[in-house]
């Protein structure tokens, strides 16, 4: 390719790179704005630095300051029950991902390599409920889990997501539809069963469409707010998003809890930020399959 | 050893051979029970419900009573419902004109630029993170009175904006606080897209002495559209259910600026106990999504590629 240097190519980069900087610079004002004190923000609003530097916000947030400290740093008396949060995301986003991840192979091998009377019908039926957009089965799941007795509990927010979504299905099935037939038939004529195949052959050489789906699943499960919003009011059933959106109208008169707003955001993105440096490549690489095929 | 063998090994050959034709129903309906609960309880059974439900006056306590259209009479006489539309429509139109527009462009640059992962990777970061800590955060960087964003705008000499505040500003900042999440990827899908146009029309483009603008509106465009049609599917499906962003910043003020459809089935059903009402609702927003994807693929005639 030509790689003379012009104004054109030149200009193109300044482009780029803004784009670049106005994706990256705000997540580093959270970081400042976290490390900064309440009463310095007013003050410094310019200041690329964090405001006269300090963990209060953080301290505040994972509830390590009294609540006088948190009070007089401009925080609300009140304390967060921010473990409480973070463990319920972390078991609800696992337990959604375990489960989707497993049910959703299990039915996209039945949907790929078994032979049975129906199966593309049903195929099609399962990928139907693509076109229903969440709200339409929000309310009415609400109702399902409310008479399951569910209401306010962890079961009630995974169990909606826990065992299938269309777009899951559909992406391994993708998957074990390249796989070469002679695979299963070689494992037939040794007498194996298509459950001891799927587990013990069909499933390890998918690891990676496993892994990619998962970490999908995960973040999702752990970014989602209205399903959550609806089921999970009360303490101890409140998820990290759910208690951040509350975190926010929970400060007293005058000025919000900037700092320790910013500061629990910050914790709250943590988990997805690790995952995605560690698997950042899977998750970009997935995103032309999950659009375009 | 080898002679008393072989016949055993054939018996079982054959009748492996000749059990492979026959259906395996019963390990794949095994196999699909869990997902087949799934779907029946949480997916079919609550779109039938939603929908008997859209023709009852229900408030959770009770039970459903039938009550026709009503709902839907209702509804057309509801002015915070229409403005609800039109609200929703106004941040549609903005949020999928910034995003698709600078989506193409910036899917453009890096395929003319770089393969680079890094890049690509930073941009696609706000697409990650939850939907309420975006919204805080630009929550917090549009303040009025303390946030970044005032404080260049006031240093520049501009008079100060109240982003969330006034009416006139709501919807296109909450529309603008979106694009910049869903910006990279928008981007990258079309970034997909792109590699699938062949390097050959690229080069016999630049030796027919094309430049790069008229490369883009003649080859990179017209070729895309397939991929546009997806990608505007999939935005506009999620745009039109806009919720977290609205319910965390604003809460549908001020006044009803910026009281989207989805908020405001929400609030009916959760915060008046008007359910059939707020299932008729989100019956209306059903038949616009599918309206809408229905028009797209129509109009951008989705099915045909000019590749071939």
């Amino acid at each position: 390719m030509r790689t003379r240097i012009t104004w054109g190519r030149v200009l193109a980069w300044v482009v780029l790179w803004f784009f670049v900087l106005a994706t990256v610079l705000p997540f580093y004002w959270m970081l400042r704005t976290a490390l900064s004190d309440n009463h310095a923000l007013a003050a410094q609003s310019f200041s690329l630095l964090p405001a006269d530097l300090t963990f209060g916000p953080f301290e505040r947030v994972l509830g390590l300051a009294t609540p006088e400290e948190a009070m007089a740093e401009g925080g609300s008396g009140a304390s967060l029950s921010f473990w409480l949060y973070l463990r319920n995301s972390l078991v609800v986003a696992t337990a959604v991902t375990v489960g989707q991840v497993l049910f959703s192979s299990m039915a996209a091998y039945a949907f790929s390599r078994l032979t049975w009377p129906g199966r593309d019908v049903w195929f099609g039926v399962f990928l139907g409920a693509l076109l229903v957009p969440p709200i339409f089965t929000a309310l009415p799941n609400f109702l399902t889990i409310k008479s399951l007795g569910l209401l306010n509990t962890l079961p009630g927010i995974m169990l909606p997501s826990l065992f299938m979504t269309p777009f899951a299905i559909f992406f391994m099935r993708q998957f074990f539809l390249g796989i070469p037939k002679e695979i299963d038939e070689a494992a037939m004529i040794d007498g194996a069963q298509p459950w001891r195949i799927f587990f013990r052959i069909i499933l390890p050489i998918s690891a990676a469409p496993v892994t990619t789906l998962g970490i999908l699943t995960f973040i999702n499960t752990w970014n989602d707010y209205f399903w959550p919003l609806l089921v999970g009011q009360t303490e101890e059933s409140k998820v990290l998003t759910v208690a951040l959106g509350v975190f926010r109208s929970q400060t007293p008169q005058g000025a919000p809890d900037w700092a320790g707003l910013m500061a629990a955001s910050l914790v709250a993105a943590l988990p997805i930020v690790i995952l995605y440096a560690v698997f950042g490549r899977r998750v970009i690489n997935s995103i032309g399959f999950s659009g375009i095929k | 050893m080898t002679a008393t063998a072989t016949p055993a090994v054939k018996a079982t050959t054959a009748t492996a051979v000749a059990r492979r034709p026959r259906t395996q129903l019963w390990p794949a309906l095994g196999m699909i029970a869990p997902a087949a609960l799934g779907f029946l309880v949480f997916y079919l059974y609550p779109t039938l419900r939603g929908a008997y439900l859209s023709l009852t006056e229900y408030n959770v306590l009770g039970s459903p009573v039938f009550v026709g259209l009503r709902n839907y009479v209702d509804m057309a006489q509801d002015e915070v419902f229409w403005n609800a539309i039109r609200v929703t429509l106004l941040y549609v139109v903005l949020n999928i004109g910034f995003q698709t527009v600078l989506a193409v462009g910036l899917a453009v640059l890096m395929h003319r630029l770089t393969k680079s992962v890094l890049i690509r990777g930073s941009l696609l970061l706000p697409y990650l993170i939850a939907n309420v800590v975006v919204a805080l955060l630009w929550y917090w960087m549009l303040d009025y009175n303390i946030g970044i964003v005032n404080a260049v705008i006031d240093a520049v000499g501009l008079p100060k904006v109240a982003f969330f505040g006034d009416e006139a500003w709501t919807v296109a900042t909450i529309a603008g606080v979106n694009t910049w999440r869903h910006l990279g990827y928008t981007a990258l899908l079309v970034f997909a897209g792109l590699q699938m146009i062949p390097a050959s029309i690229y080069e016999a483009a630049a030796v027919d002495g094309a430049g790069e603008w008229r490369t883009f509106w003649r080859i990179t465009l017209p070729l895309l559209r397939p991929v546009l049609v997806l990608v505007l599917v999939i935005t506009v499906t999620g745009a039109f259910q806009v919720f977290d962003t609205v319910a965390v910043t604003t809460a549908g003020g001020p006044g009803n600026a910026s009281r989207v459809l989805q908020l405001y089935i929400y609030e009916q059903a959760f915060a008046r106990g008007h359910f059939g009402y707020a299932s008729a609702m989100s019956v209306v927003l059903f038949l616009i999504l599918a309206g809408a994807a229905f028009a797209q693929m129509r109009l951008l005639r989705a099915g045909e590629s000019d590749l071939s």
